[in-house]
């Protein structure tokens, strides 16, 4: 058996079992931690794929950088709450079971009837290294490149003002009711035709 | 490199219903957003599979601009959702109703 078959189906399950992990957990740390073990088996399956770049960058960006602030996010939005389990739609678990279970299946349908399973992949392959992909992305694939930067920052941008703490955007509504979280029965004598005030 | 091709699409393919089956299930809308996630990267190790069938680069350069959108598109996430709790006093997708006919 050639050593990364033995590697694909080490980290095969065990990114497969994490992932169903993640889904069962109550717990949102939880899920979050078996989600970083997942990453980790993906960048696994990119070392075995021939993109050592996409490997240090999924464990760099995903395991690092965006589930430390899923973390963060979870901390600071408190984490001792339970979920409410209970379900709004009949029959709803067991339809996403079906769906999800379904999906899979038909997505297996048609690898096997597109590519195929005994299909290798073939066994030169030059440039997966990462200066083949630099070429390429500042040639190729320049202007991209440089759009993606402006999105970055743009991005940045709608986070800060997103999650801006102060002068929220609060109806007439919720003023009158005093909380925000209020089904908003508006009365009929709260300033018909004010629009949203800014409440400090 | 001796594993089908195959093997890494059908993963991939198992990881995104997994990810669909959460986003369907959960109430948590952190858990929802992870469960995105995963069909993002799910669907990143497709083109990089494909990137090696096919001998060609650009799987992965496509790849590597998703890993990019994702990021900023988790930051956007995050902040909606922290400012969804802010208004709700809860992360529960059930609470946040005010749409509903």
């Amino acid at each position: 058996m050639p050593l990364d078959n033995v590697v694909f189906w080490v980290f095969a399950p065990i990114s497969v079992a994490s992932a169903i992990a993640m889904l069962v957990m109550r717990n949102a740390v939880h899920a979050a931690l078996f989600l970083i073990v997942n990453f980790f088996c993906i960048a696994v399956m990119y070392l075995l794929l021939d993109a050592p770049f996409l490997f240090a960058v999924q464990i760099i960006v995903y395991a690092g950088a965006i589930m430390v602030l899923f973390l963060f996010v979870i901390m600071l939005l408190g984490v001792d709450r339970t979920e409410d389990l209970r379900e709004r739609l009949a029959g709803q678990r067991i339809a996403a079971v079906v769906l999800g279970v379904g999906a899979a299946l038909e997505i297996t349908m048609a690898i096997r009837a597109g590519v195929g399973f005994a299909r290798h992949a073939p066994v030169s392959f030059v440039g997966g290294s990462a200066q083949a992909l630099a070429a390429k992305l500042f040639t190729t694939y320049f202007f991209p490149f440089e759009v993606t930067s402006i999105l970055l920052i743009v991005a940045a941008i709608a986070a800060m003002v997103l999650a801006q703490r102060k002068a929220r955007a609060v109806t007439l509504a919720e003023a009158a009711a005093g909380r925000p979280e209020a089904p908003a029965p508006a009365p009929a004598a709260a300033g018909a035709g004010a629009g949203p005030q800014v409440v400090p | 490199m001796r594993t089908p091709i195959a093997y890494f699409l059908v993963l991939s393919g198992i990881l995104f219903s997994i990810g669909t089956a959460g986003v369907l299930l959960r109430k948590n809308a952190l858990v929802i957003f992870m469960s995105v996630e995963l069909q993002l990267n799910a669907v990143n190790l497709t083109l990089v599979a494909f990137s090696r069938m096919h001998g060609d680069l650009g799987g992965q350069v496509l790849a590597f601009f998703s890993m990019v959108v994702a990021a900023a598109e988790v930051v956007v996430g995050l902040a909606i959702i922290v400012s969804v709790y802010r208004r709700h006093h809860s992360v529960n997708v059930d609470e946040a109703r005010e749409l509903s006919g």
